[in-house]
């Protein structure tokens, strides 16, 4: 095959070579109408109302695309749920087996070897344990899969238009989902340990929605995050593991450190980081040992700050970069 | 074309000097060993690992209303680049695209998932190219019967992956060319399936062009790009070689492959 070099001949010829007519200043040949004759680009383009492509829309227009976009992001959601598990025998099953055989694991380790149920009722550290594990792997998933909800579907972002803020909120939603299935399993090991339901279980769901939210945030700033650094992907399972030992997933952080030598302020930083406000709230609803006492002061308020702070930072953060995801 | 009554001419998609470019990282050694990895990152400036590919040089054309144009250029020369970047899906290095609404390429491979039935992936497919709900619904016997995927026992009901890649093309095909478009952008997308299915998909495109403002075809099949453009952009390494009527453009380009 001849280099690109080899129809240089062309140019003597009278056919028009867009190179040559762009230096006259005409847009090309076949478009030089005499009305429109000398206008640049952007005068056209403003004379006959066209917009550039791939423009960052407002904030306003782009919540409003989003919405528009809402039968996409439930059915994607919904389809990365269910092809998950679908080579699988047991199919959909593992929906649940799989909450269930981490609960087995972490009481295993923590509660059987470790005794890490320290300041905390015998019957009171199975539903405590394993609550905490259910809603720390929601944040922790949808941060994961955050990281990756750009860069790793970059074939989508190249091939279609949508808010790419559709991502991101997608697979926290296939998150709620799946955390949906771990409260089932919640609900028995819970009951099975003497608490049964009652009013103060409607308090989960607050608790849970504020945690969407404030999970969706947290996506939301990690898929921009991830689609500049892919190597985030790498990084963020340790950084993440140091969040869970530090929120007292398996552990009381009150009872842990009551008798230990530290300032107080550490206390707080530990009590009120967002992932274990969230883990003690949803087992203030649901464990009957669990008391107010275990919870720190104006939990609810914190709980709400969180979610608003990270929902609303991590959507115009997001929205920032809206024309650049695609690239790389 | 050209010479059509030229007052009449609206511009529907404006390109000014556009210039896209790739980023990849860690591709700038041959060598992916750890230690090769190291020392890029070791190394200061631009140089640390990103290789750059300059896709798409410099190119500007206007496209009007009812224009059909086709895209050529040998493997590489930009075309499907060009093509995104059109549709808004690749950010511009330098320069800009003007379009009237929203142009939208034809295919939804990327939002189909092979783990998933037929079905699931027509209800997932629709929304991913902004159709809505209601609109599936009306239009997926169509989309069904269109792909023909049920001639042969209820394949719809069975995951992609199950498919034959001819059967799970005709279906991407079908669930593409359901939605209606301002600005279409074909990318060799007639090409797919069997003789049968392609007079089928050649007709639905033809049908589809009545209905958009502007049609962009990239094809390396000569023929295709006859039957449907009246005029041709040739790109080659990124530039744009030349711009006008069918027939001049392929007669130089068949020149210049050889044919």
């Amino acid at each position: 095959m001849p280099g690109p070099r080899g129809a240089e001949h062309l140019e003597d010829e009278s056919f028009p070579l867009v190179s040559e007519t762009r230096h006259d200043g005409t847009v090309a040949v076949s478009a030089a109408v005499p009305p429109d004759e000398g206008l640049t680009a952007e005068r056209l383009a403003a004379k006959y109302g066209l917009s550039v492509s791939g423009a960052r829309p407002s904030l306003v227009e782009y919540v409003r695309q989003l919405w528009g976009r809402r039968h996409f992001i439930l059915a994607f959601s919904q389809a990365k749920l269910t092809a998950q598990y679908s080579q699988a025998k047991l199919g959909q099953l593992w929906q649940v087996a799989t909450p269930l055989l981490n609960a087995a694991v972490y009481f295993f380790i923590f509660g059987l070897l470790l005794g890490a149920d320290r300041g905390i009722p015998s019957d009171v550290y199975v539903p405590f344990l394993v609550t905490g594990v259910f809603v720390f792997t929601f944040t922790q998933s949808s941060v994961l899969a955050g990281v990756r909800a750009i860069s790793g579907n970059l074939g989508l972002v190249r091939a279609l238009h949508f808010p790419r803020a559709s991502l991101p909120v997608s697979f926290a939603l296939q998150q709620l989902q799946q955390l949906l299935f771990s409260m089932l399993v919640l609900v028995v090991v819970v009951m099975a340990f003497g608490s049964f339901p009652a009013l103060s279980w409607l308090l989960v769901v607050p608790a849970l929605l504020l945690q969407f939210v404030f999970n969706t945030g947290l996506a939301l700033i990690f898929a921009r995050m991830g689609a500049k650094t892919p190597d985030l992907a790498q990084l963020m399972p340790f950084v993440l593991r140091t969040w869970m030992y530090a929120s007292g997933v398996m552990f009381s952080i009150p009872a842990m450190l009551a008798d230990k030598d530290v300032p107080t302020w550490l206390a707080d930083v530990l009590q009120w980081n967002p992932a274990a406000v969230y883990m003690d709230l949803v087992r203030f609803a649901m464990i009957d040992g669990y008391g107010s006492s275990y919870l720190p002061p104006h939990v609810w308020a914190v709980a709400l700050g969180w979610a608003l702070l990270a929902g609303a930072a991590g959507f115009v953060y997001f929205w920032k970069a809206e024309e650049r995801y695609g690239r790389g | 074309m050209a010479d059509e009554t030229k007052s009449a001419r609206i511009p529907t998609v404006i390109a000014d000097d556009l210039h896209i470019v790739y980023r990849v990282n860690g591709a700038k050694s041959g060598k992916g060993s750890a230690t090769a990895a190291l020392s890029r990152i070791l190394k200061r400036g631009d140089d640390r690992g990103v290789r750059t590919v300059h896709a798409v040089r410099g190119v500007s054309f206007v496209a009007y209303r009812g224009e059909a144009i086709g895209l050529i250029g040998s493997n590489g020369s930009g075309k499907s680049t060009l093509l995104r970047a059109i549709a808004g899906l690749l950010p511009a290095e330098r320069g800009k695209v003007y379009t009237d609404g929203q142009p939208s390429l034809l295919g939804v491979n990327a939002a189909l998932m092979n783990d998933l039935t037929g079905e699931r992936n027509i209800i997932l497919g629709g929304p991913a190219m902004g159709m809505s709900r209601e609109e599936i619904k009306s239009r997926y016997q169509e989309i069904v019967a269109f792909s023909g995927i049920n001639e042969k026992g209820d394949f719809i009901a069975l995951p992609m992956r199950t498919y034959s890649s001819g059967m799970a093309a005709r279906l991407r095909f079908s669930i593409a060319a359901a939605k209606d478009h301002d600005e279409l952008m074909i990318d060799e997308a007639l090409a797919t399936g069997d003789r049968k299915f392609q007079k089928r998909s050649e007709a639905r495109i033809r049908e589809l062009r009545k209905e958009a403002g502007t049609v962009f075809l990239v094809s390396h099949n000569n023929k295709s790009i006859r039957d449907t453009c009246d005029r041709v952009l040739w790109l080659e390494r990124g530039e744009l070689r030349m711009d006008g009527p069918t027939e001049e453009v392929l007669k130089e380009y068949e020149k210049f492959t050889g044919k």
